[in-house]
C-alpha cells in the first residue's frame, strides 16, 4: 500500500494530455532536482521532482501523458493506481494540477471532468496561450475558473511564465478542504456506480468509487479480470446493469464521451471565443505542405536524410568520435607507463578502457539522433512521420510510430530501443523493441568492410555505377530489415497476438522547438545510456576480459622463444640503426606470437577449441568461434580479438592491410587449406548482422522493459537466428562457390 | 448515411453515430468524436491511408477501417 507523506510536505501530481508541455512544466518547477526510474512490473518512467516554496517542500510526481484516465492495460493502470494512492512505494498524493493546452481546451477538459471524480484537490494550469492567440483563441480563464470551481492559473511554461504564482496556488491547497467529487453522468448511471461499489465491497472494501465506475465502463474485461478475477456473480451483474442502462438510453461504453463532452460544452459556454473568421495559421500552412503526397513525402526523405548524415557525418560526429578514442588511448598510454606488466594492467588497458572505451565511443552518435528525434517530437513532426509510414507498418502489424525507433537502430540499437517510448501500445512497443536490434548499427560497419574489402572481388558493374563490394553490404542491411520484418510478423502470430491497435493520433500543430527542452532531453537519454556502460556492460567487459586472460601460462609461451630473445637483445646492443630497427620488428613479432599463443591456451581460447564442432558447419574454425565469443559485450571486438589470435596485435582495425592479408592466408590446422574464403566470410557477416553481440543494447532492452525475460529472449532468438543464418550461407553458397 | 471515411478532402459532416462495439471506436470518443460534433476531412498520407481529420479545434489520425466505424448526419 501507499506511504502517507510527512505531515506538511505537499505531494502533487501532474497529469494532462501529450503535447501539452507538461515536461516542461514539470522541469520548470522542480528544475535539476529529479529523479527517474520505474513502476515495478511495468513499463512506465516513475519521475519525481521537488520545489520549495517560502520553506514549503513539495514533491512532484510527474505522470504519463494522456488523453483519459481510463486504465485497459497494467500500464495505463498506473496512473490511475497512483492517483488513487494505490500504487505501492508511492506517496498518495495530496492534489492533482491539471495541464490544459489553452489552443485545445475542450479535448483537455475531458481529462479534467475524470480527475475530478477522483474527489482530490485539484489545480488547472492553462499553458501555451501563445499559440491559442496564435490562432485567434481567447480563453477567459477568470470565467473558466468560475465555471469548474476549481484554481486556474495561466502558464506559459516554455518561457517559465506563471510558475511563481502556479506555485504560490499548489501552497495554498494545504489550507482548503478537498473539494466534493463531481460527476457529469445521468443519475441512473450514478445509481448503478454506487450499487456496484457496494457489491465489490463485499469482496475488496476499499475499492474507490472512481474503479467501480471505470469497471462498469470498461467493456474490454481488462478491469473485470483485475479486480474481480473469476467472479461470476459480479460478472453477470455488471452485464445485467448495462443491458439496463442501455435500454435507459445510456449505451456503455458511449455514455461517458457523451456525458463528458456534453459537461465540457456547459463549462466553455462563453469562457472561449475564436475570431469570426477561422485564421489559417502558420501551422496550417505547413501541415498542408507536410503532408502533401509529393512535397510531404520528399521532405520527409530530406530530413530523414539529413538526421542519417549527421550521424554518421566526420564533421560532427566522425570527430568527436576520434575525440573520445583519442582521450581513451590517453588514458591507456599513461597505465601502459605507469603500471608494471602483469593481470592489473592487462585488466584496465585491455579490459576496463578498451570494453567501456569501445561502447562509449558511440555517444556522439547516440547524443545527435537523440537530439533531432527531440527537435522533431517538441515541433510536432514526429506524428507526422508516424502518419506518413503507418500504412507501410501497418502491413506487419505495427503502425507507423514504430518507424523512428526502428530508422535510428541503424546508426544503434540504444537510441532506437529508447525512442519507442512514443508507443504507448505496449505489445506494439515491445515488438518493435525486440526487432530493433536487428537493424544493422554502426557497430556491425567494421566486421562488414574488413570483410568485404578482404574477400569480395573488387568487381563493378553498369560502367562502374555499382560495385560487387557495395552490393555485398547493402545486401546485409537489406537482410536485417527483412529479418526485422519476419520477426514481428511471427511475434505478433505467437507470444504477442492481439488485434492491430488503434492509429488514432493527435497530430500536435507545429511549433518552434525549444533548445532548453531538447537538450534536456539529449543530456538525460545520453547520461541513462553512460549509466550504463558504466556498470553492467564494464561487467561483461571484466568477464570477457578475464576469460581471454586466464590462465596464463608466460613461461610455456615464451619458452620457445627464448634464447631468440636473449640472443636479439645481445645483438642490439652493438646493432646499428637499421640493423637496430629490423631487430625491433622481429621483437614485436614475438610478442604477437606470444600474445596469440597465450590467447589460443584461455579458457577463450579452450572454449573456441570446445565450441568448434559447432561453428565447424558454418565454415569457421576455432579462432573465430573465440572471437564470436569474445565479441559479446561488442561486437566490433571481434576485429582486435582476431588481431591478437592471428598473431599481430590488439590493435588491428578494419582498414589494416596485414589483419586482410593475415586472415586471407589462415590455414586450417595441419593442412594447407584456407581457413577464409568467400562463403566463410559471407557466413561470419551474416552472422554478425543477425547476433544480439552488444551488452548495452540488451541492458537498455533490460532497462525499457523492466525485466530481464525480454533481453534474455532477444539473446536468444536472434543468436539461434544468427547461427542458422550463417549456416545457410555458408552451405548454400560453399555449393556455388567452392569446388 | 455515409461514413466518415467517405467524406471529400475538404468536405465537412456531422458525426451521428460510432460502432462502440470497438475498442478504436471507444479511443475515438475520447478523443472528442461523438454524435452532434462537426468534422471536416483534411487528407490522407501518401498510401492513401491513414487520413487526418480536424474535430474540436485540432488535428486527429486515423486509419480508414477506424473511421469506417463512424457513421456521419446525412
Amino acid at each position: 500500500m501507499s506511504v502517507d507523506a510527512p505531515a506538511q510536505t505537499l505531494t502533487v501530481a501532474l497529469v494532462g494530455n501529450p503535447n501539452t508541455g507538461k515536461s516542461t512544466l514539470f522541469n520548470g518547477l522542480s528544475g535539476i532536482r529529479q529523479k527517474t526510474g520505474n513502476y515495478p512490473g511495468v513499463t512506465v518512467e516513475k519521475k519525481h521532482g521537488t520545489f520549495n516554496h517560502h520553506g514549503q517542500k513539495v514533491n512532484l510526481i510527474d505522470l504519463p501523458g494522456t488523453y483519459s484516465l481510463a486504465p485497459r492495460s497494467p500500464d495505463e493502470m498506473v496512473t490511475v493506481d497512483v492517483l488513487l494512492g494505490r500504487q505501492a512505494n508511492e506517496i498518495k498524493p495530496n492534489a492533482v494540477l491539471v495541464i490544459v493546452d489553452a489552443s485545445n481546451v475542450e479535448r483537455n477538459l475531458y481529462i479534467v471532468s475524470q480527475v475530478k471524480e477522483l474527489g482530490l484537490p485539484t489545480i488547472v494550469a492553462l499553458n501555451m496561450g501563445d499559440i491559442a492567440a496564435d490562432r485567434g483563441i481567447t480563453v477567459d480563464a477568470a470565467k473558466l475558473q468560475d465555471r469548474l470551481g476549481l484554481p486556474v492559473v495561466v502558464t506559459q511554461a516554455n518561457r517559465r511564465g506563471g510558475l511563481e504564482q502556479l506555485r504560490e496556488t499548489i501552497i495554498s491547497l494545504l489550507e482548503k478542504p478537498a473539494t466534493a467529487a463531481e460527476s457529469p453522468f445521468p443519475a441512473e448511471f450514478r445509481e448503478k456506480v454506487d450499487q456496484l461499489q457496494t457489491q465489490l465491497g463485499k469482496v475488496s472494501p476499499d475499492t474507490p468509487r472512481y474503479l467501480a465506475e471505470r469497471l462498469l465502463l470498461d467493456t474490454t474485461g481488462y478491469l473485470e479480470k483485475e479486480m474481480i478475477g473469476g467472479g461470476q456473480d459480479l460478472h453477470n451483474w455488471i452485464v445485467e446493469a448495462r443491458q439496463s442502462l442501455a435500454q435507459q438510453g445510456q449505451p456503455i461504453p458511449a455514455i461517458e464521451a457523451i456525458s463528458r463532452y456534453k459537461w465540457v460544452q456547459q463549462v466553455l459556454e462563453g469562457v472561449v471565443t475564436r475570431e469570426a473568421n477561422r485564421r489559417v495559421t502558420l501551422s496550417d500552412r505547413i501541415d498542408k505542405v507536410l503532408t502533401n503526397r509529393i512535397a510531404g513525402t520528399v521532405f520527409f526523405v530530406v530530413i530523414m536524410t539529413l538526421m542519417f548524415q549527421a550521424v554518421f557525418s566526420d564533421l560532427v560526429a566522425g570527430n568527436l568520435m576520434g575525440g573520445i578514442e583519442w582521450i581513451f588511448e590517453q588514458v591507456a598510454g599513461v597505465v601502459d607507463a605507469n603500471l608494471a606488466d602483469g593481470a592489473l594492467k592487462s585488466l584496465l588497458i585491455d579490459g576496463v578502457i578498451a570494453g567501456v572505451g569501445g561502447v562509449l565511443v558511440f555517444l556522439p552518435q547516440i547524443c545527435i539522433l537523440f537530439f533531432f528525434i527531440a527537435i522533431l517530437e517538441d515541433c510536432g513532426y514526429l506524428a507526422r512521420a508516424a502518419y506518413l509510414m503507418d500504412r507501410l507498418f501497418s502491413k506487419i502489424g505495427l503502425s507507423g510510430k514504430s518507424f523512428i525507433p526502428l530508422l535510428s537502430s541503424f546508426a544503434c540499437a540504444i537510441p532506437g530501443i529508447m525512442a519507442a517510448r512514443v508507443i504507448e501500445n505496449r505489445r506494439d512497443r515491445l515488438i518493435t523493441i525486440l526487432v530493433a536490434p536487428l537493424m544493422s548499427c554502426s557497430a556491425r560497419m567494421p566486421v562488414y568492410i574488413l570483410l568485404t574489402a578482404a574477400f569480395i572481388p573488387d568487381e563493378s558493374y553498369l560502367f562502374g555505377l555499382i560495385s560487387l563490394q557495395t552490393l555485398v553490404m547493402l545486401s546485409m542491411y537489406i537482410l536485417g530489415i527483412l529479418a526485422a520484418v519476419g520477426v514481428a510478423f511471427t511475434l505478433r502470430k505467437t507470444i504477442l497476438p492481439g488485434e492491430t491497435p488503434p492509429f488514432v493520433m493527435e497530430l500536435p500543430s507545429y511549433k518552434f522547438p525549444s533548445i532548453s527542452g531538447v537538450l534536456s532531453v539529449m543530456v538525460e537519454k545520453a547520461w541513462a545510456f553512460v549509466r550504463r556502460a558504466g556498470t553492467l556492460i564494464f561487467a561483461m567487459t571484466v568477464i570477457v576480459w578475464a576469460l581471454s586472460y586466464f590462465p596464463r601460462d608466460e613461461k610455456a609461451a615464451v619458452a620457445p622463444f627464448a634464447d631468440e630473445v636473449v640472443q636479439l637483445n645481445a645483438d642490439l646492443e652493438t646493432a646499428n640503426t637499421a640493423e637496430a630497427n629490423a631487430i625491433e620488428e622481429r621483437l614485436s613479432e614475438i610478442q604477437n606470437e606470444v600474445d596469440g599463443e597465450l590467447l589460443r591456451h584461455s579458457f577463450l581460447g579452450m572454449a573456441g577449441h570446445w565450441i568448434e564442432p559447432a561453428v565447424r558447419p558454418l565454415g569457421w574454425d576455432w579462432r573465430i568461434g573465440s572471437a564470436a565469443i569474445a565479441s559479446f559485450p561488442a561486437r566490433e571486438v571481434i576485429i582486435s580479438t582476431m588481431g591478437v589470435l592471428y598473431n599481430l596485435g590488439g590493435d588491428e582495425d578494419e582498414e589494416s592491410q596485414p589483419l586482410r592479408e593475415t586472415i586471407k592466408s589462415a590455414k586450417w590446422a595441419d593442412t594447407e587449406e584456407n581457413v577464409f574464403n568467400i562463403p566463410v566470410a559471407l557466413s561470419i557477416m551474416v552472422f554478425f548482422a543477425l547476433c544480439a553481440q552488444c551488452a548495452a543494447t540488451l541492458a537498455v532492452i533490460k532497462r525499457e522493459t523492466n525485466s530481464w525475460r525480454w533481453p534474455i529472449f532477444t539473446f536468444v532468438y536472434m543468436t539461434v537466428l544468427a547461427y542458422v543464418g550463417a549456416l545457410v550461407t555458408y552451405q548454400v553458397s560453399a555449393l556455388f562457390l567452392l569446388n | 448515411m455515409s461514413k466518415l471515411s467517405q467524406l471529400a478532402v475538404g468536405q465537412e459532416g456531422v458525426v451521428a453515430s460510432i460502432d462502440a462495439s470497438n475498442i478504436a471506436a471507444v479511443r475515438l470518443m475520447e478523443m472528442g468524436m461523438t454524435p452532434g460534433c462537426p468534422v471536416k476531412m483534411i487528407g490522407s498520407a501518401p498510401f492513401g491511408d491513414p487520413l487526418e481529420v480536424e474535430i474540436r479545434g485540432y488535428h486527429l489520425s486515423l486509419r480508414r477501417t477506424e473511421a469506417d466505424l463512424v457513421e456521419l448526419e446525412s
